[in-house]
């Protein structure tokens, strides 16, 4: 489930190093096009979509528009798929959004258990870590230490509180805004929303990460 | 269905490891499975439910061993295989050999940004006043259906608070077999001593989003 070996001989590969899930796909891919189910140029525009144009950048300018403006952070809170709706993001695997809020009592982090629910439109395709079974199993049971998995932690005063995505309702964390960007511009803020601060198994960079 | 994908709370794992700077996909295949499945959704005519239960319905071993862009194909290979859309002999043979069966719809380049705008929201009218309301006590019922479900495990036969109503929405466990069955959808919000015993971290509360069928009262 973690995406091991297989993915790892990509950058080498010529045609007599397929390995055996390479030739399926790609005789899969022949047949459904030779049947007319599929359109190679439909594939591609796919592909490109989520590799240029659906990612964790969308949430970022979400969270620093809510940083910057408390009027929509409002309307985020209230009803959060018409609000990032607002910034041009909708649609598949975020028909149904609500965004949660951390606050210094209380720390939020997003999971799928049972397969690998995100919400795509702000936060693009889930990372392999996010699909798999140590995070899944763990996150809703000892959030603490998936936190210490990342590297840090919340004060033991801190409730934390998991989302389990069962159902088709996409969760998505709005951070706290770090100290010291009083006066800053939604862009420059942007650049200190992480994808992982979003899901709950980060915290936004600091300035000086970014100066 | 009790399958390997109930992942919540099993004690079989390691450490999260995340991956500095992880690629959208780690191989030129993972691109090719991701958008012939994106695209087959179309012609093939399942929904989100037949999908997931697809992938999920494997013996464990499978489930556990096959990285998740292998799982979607395996799922996809099953859908398309019990509808005829492709045979077990042109998987093998890797070309195809018998003519294409007719489909309603498929997904030229110049639809893309609408059937990704549109997505498949799973909403419905309500036709009748939810059971539960906010701050009600629930409990989830011990079921064990050998068929889908979202109600994991870990959450079965415990009492809980309901904290959000979502509306009524399309009910998985009888969408995966064709019937939409829309149900009122609740997140139900549980402590973790009630889901891990004294052991649970009493600061944790961990929900899950559970249909009403899924619920009776505590």
């Amino acid at each position: 489930m973690t995406g091991h070996d297989h993915d790892h001989h990509h950058h080498d590969h010529d045609h007599s190093e397929l390995s055996e899930t390479e030739l399926r796909v790609r005789a899969l891919e022949t047949i459904l096009t030779e049947k007319g189910y599929v359109d190679p140029a439909a594939l591609d525009l796919l592909i490109e979509t989520y590799e240029t144009k659906v990612g964790p950048r969308n949430g970022a300018r979400v969270v620093a528009r809510a940083w910057s403006d408390p009027a929509f952070r409002a309307r985020l809170l209230e009803d959060a798929t018409p609000a990032i709706g607002e910034l041009g993001y909708a649609g598949r695997q975020g028909e149904h959004i609500v965004a949660v809020e951390n606050t210094p009592r209380l720390h939020n982090m997003v999971v799928c258990t049972l397969c690998s629910c995100y919400p795509w439109p702000v936060l693009g395709l889930p990372p392999v870590w996010y699909k798999s079974a140590p995070f899944r199993s763990k996150a809703v049971k000892d959030p603490r230490g998936v936190l210490a998995d990342f590297g840090f932690a919340v004060p033991d005063s801190t409730e934390i509180r998991v989302w389990d995505s069962t159902a088709e309702i996409r969760y998505f964390v709005l951070p706290m805004r770090p100290a010291g960007t009083e006066g800053w511009s939604e862009q420059r803020l942007a650049d200190l929303v992480t994808r992982d601060s979003m899901i709950g198994t980060g915290l936004p960079k600091q300035p000086h990460e970014v100066a | 269905m009790e399958g390997a994908h109930d992942m919540g709370g099993v004690a079989w794992s390691g450490p999260v490891l995340p991956e500095p700077d992880e690629p959208v996909f780690h191989a030129e295949w993972e691109r090719r499975a991701f958008a012939i499945t994106l695209a087959m959704g179309m012609p093939g005519g399942w929904n989100i439910d037949m999908s997931r239960f697809a992938r999920e319905n494997r013996p464990p071993e499978e489930y556990l061993s096959k990285s998740y862009y292998e799982i979607w194909l395996a799922g996809l290979e099953q859908l398309m295989l019990e509808r005829g859309l492709v045979t077990a002999d042109e998987i093998e043979a890797g070309k195809p050999l018998h003519p294409a069966k007719p489909v309603a719809r498929t997904l030229s380049s110049d639809g893309v940004a609408a059937m990704l705008h549109r997505g498949g929201p799973t909403q419905r009218e309500v036709r009748s006043p939810a059971l539960f309301a906010v701050g009600d006590r629930v409990r989830t019922k011990m079921i064990h259906p050998p068929t889908h479900t979202r109600l994991p495990r870990y959450v079965r036969g415990h009492v809980g608070v309901v904290e959000l109503l979502h509306g009524v929405h399309v009910f998985p466990d009888s969408n995966a077999l064709g019937q939409e069955n829309p149900q009122w959808l609740y997140t139900v919000i549980f402590d973790g001593r009630e889901l891990w015993g004294p052991d649970g971290d009493a600061s944790v509360k961990t929900s899950v989003d559970a249909w009403e069928s899924y619920l009776e009262p505590a």
